[in-house]
């Protein structure tokens, strides 16, 4: 796949004034040594929007929110972050930025509030005011009674809510999440998306990284998907699904050994056909249609499922659905 | 809940003030905050542990100073005046004592917190600048080796082993003997990558301390060798505390101070360089 | 990607001999540990022997010098103060490398990856861990104080005719200290410093005040007793019966072999029930 679904991206910037605009990457290109983890890409991030970096492992996602959050120099191309350059004014910008990596990397000597109450320190905040905010931010994570409670007893969903609160103590303008759900249960997951939401709704913008596509169809108004630290489709939740999948997909299955001479013989259903080793996929319109074509073709699937198309379905489609190790 | 709240000074505030001024890529002027950080940790940590790091040249005193001593004698120190051996080895001991406490705190601790903590990752996402964490970082080590040093003097001076009143000036000259050891220390974990590395460490450590005339004079050397362990740190170490206890002051106790200043300096420079290029790159 | 199993199964009752895999349990634990250090073996040849050839040097070239200048060539016992030293640093070596091989790799077994307990997923029980830990440890001692009495040898502080019996002497008391030691270990949580307490507190005046430096009897009376409870004095008064003819009674002679006979059985005894009720925890 190429660069055919990559979408015009300059659509937004025309429409937005430039003092609404926190991030601006034109061209952008981190090179390590011989190898090219993002490629020259653009994109814009404005006030209060959520945007969300989609793509497989290797795609450079990591890499980008790690120039934005001005701990990596670009080798090439563009940044501005709030009109500053972050290869030249780093601790200024920080200073605008909450982060929160992948893992977790509190400070494990330390206890839970004194991790929130340290890295307020590290801003320079003033002793009173965190007191304050320690406060709050324990209140925000829902970690009231862990408070006294060294880092490393606590469980993965707790450290991730710490590292959250912990990303919002300089009351940053930007928070940069970068795969803020995994490894966390159902639960917790679902309390994340709640404090997320409320974040939005301060008017804190948001920049996710995620690997689950329900995520991001829950958090972003906008995404960019990568994959070999390129762009390959950018837009919203909805107009993607609309633009690279149908509005159902069907899922049948024959048995192992009988799906690819099923497939050859049905192929000419629905919009668009894909064959994997253990199911057949049939994306179109109406899945209930196809499948009533199948039954009356003589076919009987051991299995059968409709299903709304979802951003995997995108996602799979644009990225591939090779492993990436 | 208020997230976002104009009226206190903010991070983005504190932040600016500094812009445009020298140094701002890498200093934020908050040191501070890396030592508020350290504190705190001493605090929850078993601090028995930290505190009692102190003890091994105390050992070394009793057991070589009194016990061997009885075999030994005297010595004769750099002036040419018999002092007892319990005497000739205290000042080195306390050079030791200095060094062991900025050693421990600028190597393995630093090690770890570079690359299992990712401690430093965390710090410099903040607008924390690299010199801010290498200074803090390196204060800390120079504090706990300045505690080991004051732990030594306290069972050293009762005991009648400071025979000059230059003594006085044995604890800031053990001040200078730790910053030197911790920049130092620091700036060279900083290129270390894994643990065989970080052996090598210690692997210098011992015969460095065994051989740099703390036990007895180098006299016993070919002046090659002599030549070489004139070079290493610990002897500069333990020549400037001996000519303070001892009374034996002159143009090379000096020379022994500047050592250090570059020792210091060059330290600094190549944590705070290696920094960037580690977390900022 | 996965691929297809090639080999037929046939089913543990067939492949598994029962019998031989219980009574061999310790071995199969050894050479899981003898294969972990031979990835070390760099490290555990330059560390095991390194050490105790820097003490050779420093103490008994260096500080010998001093001691022999004042007490004429053969004042310590009738004989040079490096004769007088090796059998005690000898016997150090051999309780530093039972040290190396019970303390973190116990903990690492039970607490950082629990390769105890995926042993014990199998027919090993805890007390074939307990004796493939003590069989490794003994290979560990036998490497590396058999080399360690190559170089004594090679500087004259031995003769020839006692290397052997200064080497079960030495490896006795490494075995009785690894048994101790492995005991004490069973029973820790987390590491938190554990370790270098011991060092400190036990390890550190065990090595300077069990007789190892000077005659024992040096001491005041006070601090005697630590030699008295201490496995390197033990090993090391028998040795220096054994290696330059020591003035020793034989009823002493008993005590030594008695003593460390006697915490060599308690530390096996206490390690194997704690194991098992650690592993079924």
């Amino acid at each position: 796949m190429g660069n055919a679904f990559k979408e015009e991206s300059t659509e937004l910037a025309k429409k937005t004034a430039p003092a609404d605009l926190m991030i601006v990457a034109k061209g952008l290109t981190k090179k390590y040594d011989d190898f090219t983890a993002v490629d020259g890409i653009d994109f814009q991030v404005k006030r209060g929007e959520s945007f969300g970096l989609l793509g497989p492992n290797g795609a450079g996602k990591s890499t980008t929110m790690k120039m934005i959050g001005a701990t990596s120099l670009r080798t090439g191309g563009e940044l501005t972050i709030l009109g500053k350059d972050p290869n030249k004014q780093g601790p200024e910008i920080r200073a605008h930025l909450g982060v929160v990596p992948q893992t977790d990397n509190h400070d494990n000597d330390l206890k839970a509030w004194e991790n929130l109450y340290i890295y307020g320190r590290y801003f320079g905040l003033g002793r009173k005011f965190l007191k304050k905010k320690v406060e709050e931010l324990l209140d925000f994570a829902q970690l009231q009674d862990k408070r006294d409670v060294k880092v490393d007893q606590l469980s993965g969903g707790m450290k991730r809510r710490l590292t959250i609160a912990r990303g919002l103590v300089n009351e940053p303008e930007i928070l940069m999440l970068d795969e803020p759900t995994t490894g966390l249960d159902p639960q917790a997951r679902h309390i994340l998306w709640d404090r997320l939401f409320r974040l939005k709704e301060e008017g804190v913008t948001l920049v996710i990284t995620t690997h689950y596509m329900d995520e991001a169809e829950q958090l972003c108004d906008r995404l960019i998907v990568m994959d070999k630290g390129k762009i390959m489709a950018e837009g919203a939740p909805a107009d993607l699904i609309k633009k690279y999948s149908s509005k159902e997909v069907l899922e049948v299955r024959f048995g192992s050994s009988k799906n690819a001479e099923a497939a050859e013989k049905l192929k000419h259903l629905g919009d668009r056909i894909e064959t994997l080793p253990d199911r057949i996929l049939f994306y179109a319109e109406d899945g209930e249609k196809v499948l009533k074509q199948i039954h009356k073709l003589g076919f009987e699937p051991a299995t059968s499922l409709v299903r709304r198309s979802s951003l995997e379905d995108v996602f799979l489609r644009l990225t591939g659905r090779t492993l990436v190790e | 809940m208020s997230l976002i709240n104009a009226s206190i000074d903010s991070a983005i505030a504190i932040a600016e003030r500094r812009s445009g001024k020298f140094g701002a890529e890498f200093y934020a002027g908050r040191t501070n905050a890396i030592l508020e950080r350290a504190f705190l940790a001493f605090k929850t940590s078993s601090w028995m542990i930290v505190l009692s790091g102190f003890v091994e040249p105390v050992f070394y005193l009793l057991s070589f100073g009194f016990g061997l001593g009885a075999l030994i004698g005297g010595v004769t120190d750099g002036a040419g005046n018999s002092v007892s051996y319990a005497a000739y080895i205290a000042p080195a001991l306390l050079a030791t004592s200095a060094m062991n406490g900025a050693i421990y705190d600028s190597t393995w601790n630093v090690f770890f917190k570079m690359h299992f903590g990712k401690l430093y990752q965390t710090m410099l996402a903040t607008s924390l600048g690299t010199l801010d964490v290498a200074l803090g970082e390196i204060g800390w080590a120079l504090l706990r080796g300045l505690a080991y040093a004051m732990g030594f003097m306290v069972i050293m001076a009762p005991l009648g082993l400071i025979p000059s009143w230059w003594g006085i000036l044995a604890i800031p000259g053990a001040v200078l003997v730790a910053f030197g050891f911790a920049s130092i220390g620091m700036g060279i974990t900083s290129y270390l990558k894994n643990f065989q590395q970080m052996n090598w460490v210690n692997f210098f450590m011992l015969p460095m301390f065994l051989f740099s005339g703390t036990f007895y004079p180098l006299s016993i050397y070919p002046d090659w060798l002599r030549m070489i362990i004139e070079a290493l740190p610990l002897w500069q170490a333990i020549q400037l505390e001996r000519d303070l206890t001892l009374g034996t002051v002159g143009w090379s106790t000096l020379a022994h101070v500047a050592y250090f200043a570059v020792m210091i300096v060059g330290g600094l420079y190549f944590t705070t360089k290696r920094l960037s290029a580690l977390f900022l790159r | 990607m996965l691929t297809e199993p090639k080999m037929t199964w046939q089913g543990a009752a067939k492949i598994v001999d029962m019998k031989k895999a219980l009574t061999w349990g310790p071995w199969f634990v050894a050479e899981y540990r003898l294969r972990n250090m031979s990835k070390w073996l760099g490290a555990i040849i330059a560390f095991g022997l390194g050490n105790p050839v820097l003490y050779l040097l420093s103490v008994g070239i260096g500080i010998g010098a001093l001691v022999d200048q004042n007490q004429g060539a053969n004042g310590v016992d009738g004989v040079s103060y490096l004769t007088f030293l090796a059998p005690a640093l000898l016997a150090t070596s051999a309780i530093q490398a039972a040290m190396d091989e019970t303390s973190f790799p116990t903990l690492q077994g039970f607490v950082w990856d629990k390769s105890f307990f995926s042993m014990n997923a199998t027919q090993l029980t805890g007390g074939s861990i307990v004796g493939g830990i003590m069989i490794a440890s003994a290979a560990r001692c036998i490497f590396n104080t058999g080399i360690y009495a190559m170089v004594l040898w090679a500087f004259g502080a031995i003769t020839a005719q006692s290397i052997l019996v200064l080497i079960f002497a030495a490896i006795f008391a490494g075995l009785a200290f690894a048994s101790v030691m492995l005991a004490a270990t069973s029973f820790v949580k987390h590491d938190d410093g554990f370790f270098a307490l011991v060092g400190r507190f036990i390890i550190a005046p065990m090595f300077m005040f069990s007789g190892t430096f000077y005659p024992l009897e040096n001491l005041p009376i006070y601090l005697q007793w630590i030699g008295w409870i201490s496995p390197v004095w033990h090993a090391t008064d028998m040795g220096r019966n054994l290696s330059y003819g020591h003035d020793v009674a034989p009823g002493m002679m008993v005590i030594h072999f008695a003593f460390l006979l006697a915490i060599l059985i308690v530390g096996q005894v206490v390690a194997m029930r704690q194991f098992s009720r650690r592993l079924a925890k």
